[in-house]
């Protein structure tokens, strides 16, 4: 059992523990540039002033094709990793601990008790679970928007109508995930190294065994 | 960060680093959600037509009164989008704005702005539909009728079909003579009753109300009969040559004119 670590009472156990494998860091990496070229893309395509500024339609539409299509695939990789699909069940299953956090959470209680978390917390399981579903439904209307002699003509306006109010809710909830990420440093230091401080594991993730 | 006082550590006890994680078997809520979410996506498109005519009519109302201007940037928020296939446009005004019309006519012209603002002047108002899905609604354009320009040029027996090209350097249109020369297609100078901006495609741009807006050329620098329709700039990727509102391109908007 490890021992605890508490501020002034240095103790022998490593200071750091591990937290993503080099290939976990790598799919986040890899979709959050692809995310970060759609999003950007998609602000030259929709905001006029952006527009205005950037102009040449058909290449911006190329490269938001493109990047849009390539999503997927660091998750689809990463699925090679041991480490990565140990993370996915870690994302997926929910204990009635994580049902505490989000509870907290709605009621904005910050308090560390009524925050009891894993490896992911609840908020983060919400976020992954949902991020994906969100992409795979942009990706399916974004096919429906581009090969539009493909499908029966009717669905294009559809598939527009939902792409465009679900890009505009993942702009605001993608926002609020880098928000989080600014406002800890130590959890984007876990996903730039691979490697977090025992303070901040036993802190914010009291129920994680690294 | 808050110093650590052991005391009021609310962290679980030591204790608890026995157990094992309480996730390894949890109800996969994580999978749930996903589904939910596509299936809320798949919904979502079965429902848009309802929806969108809901919020069209909704923000409709409220962007009027909307001091920010906010809602145009929402979908289906009402407004212009800006779309331009080159990276920059040249500006032209009075002094250097010119628009040619050549090709099967007897006599080959070439308009200054002033020339074009003192043929007779047609005023209309209709919506306008993008093939993309928005919809502004009644906006008034202004200008030369086309059927005007070509009549003064005399067209050949020969002739089909009128191309459009513009000052951007990219962008080309292209119209029947039949469809060229109806009452409802203007060289317009004038949109939303203010001289037509850079930004919508002026000085001078074309303005095909029956149809869907690609067709409404912005920049326009020349016109030239041809004897047959050459697809223009998006109809070569794809979008119909024959655009007629509600008519084409797989959409049943309200016809505008």
């Amino acid at each position: 059992m490890p021992p605890r670590v508490d501020a002034g009472h240095p103790v022998a156990a490593p200071a750091r523990v591990h937290r993503f494998t080099r290939a976990e860091r790598w799919v986040h990496r890899t979709t959050a540039a692809l995310m970060g070229v759609c999003v950007v893309t998609a602000a030259c395509l929709y905001i006029p002033a952006f527009a205005e500024l950037v102009g040449r339609r058909e290449l911006v539409v190329r490269i938001h094709e493109v990047a849009g299509v390539l999503l997927p695939v660091p998750v689809l990789m990463g699925l090679a990793s041991r480490a990565f699909r140990a993370d996915l069940g870690h994302l997926n299953r929910w204990g009635p601990h994580d049902r505490i956090w989000l509870r907290a959470a709605l009621r904005r209680d910050h308090r560390r008790k009524s925050r009891p978390a894993a490896k992911f917390n609840a908020g983060q399981k919400t976020y992954a679970a949902w991020i994906a579903g969100a992409t795979l439904v942009m990706l399916g209307t974004g096919l429906l928007m581009w090969f539009t002699h493909l499908t029966p003509l009717k669905w294009r306006t559809s598939a527009t109508f939902v792409h465009d109010w679900l890009a505009l809710t993942i702009g605001v909830v993608l926002a609020g995930h880098i928000g989080m990420a600014l406002g800890d440093p130590e959890s984007r230091r876990g996903l730039r190294t691979g490697l977090v401080s025992r303070e901040w594991a036993d802190r914010e993730h009291p129920l994680w065994r690294p | 960060m808050n110093p650590e006082r052991p005391e009021e550590r609310d962290a679980p006890e030591p204790a608890d680093r026995g157990a094992p994680e309480p996730t390894a078997t949890g109800a996969p809520i994580g999978r749930r959600v996903l589904l939910g979410t596509l299936g809320l996506g798949a919904l979502g498109v079965v429902a848009a037509p309802t929806l969108q005519r809901g919020l069209e009519a909704f923000l409709g109302s409220v962007s009027g009164k909307d001091p920010t201007g906010l809602t145009g940037l929402l979908p289906n928020g009402g407004g212009f989008r800006y779309y331009s296939v080159t990276a920059s446009v040249p500006h032209r005004d009075e002094t250097d704005y010119r628009l040619t019309v050549d090709g099967l006519v007897d006599h080959p012209k070439t308009y200054t702005l002033a020339d074009l603002r003192a043929l007779p002047q047609t005023r209309l108002v209709h919506d306008v539909q993008c093939v993309t899905g928005w919809r502004v609604p009644k906006t008034p354009f202004e200008g030369v009728r086309l059927a005007t320009l070509l009549e003064a040029a005399g067209v050949r027996s020969s002739a089909g079909a009128v191309r459009f090209s513009c000052f951007d350097g990219a962008y080309t249109e292209s119209l029947t003579l039949d469809q060229a020369r109806r009452s409802d297609v203007l060289v317009a100078l004038k949109m939303q009753d203010k001289p037509v901006s850079h930004e919508h495609g002026g000085p001078v741009r074309l303005y095909v109300a029956p149809m869907y807006f690609y067709k409404s050329a912005k920049w326009l620098s020349g016109i030239t009969v041809t004897r047959d329709v050459r697809p223009g700039f998006w109809e070569e990727r794809g979008y119909d040559v024959d655009a007629w509102v509600g008519r084409s391109n797989g959409r049943d908007d309200a016809p505008t004119s």
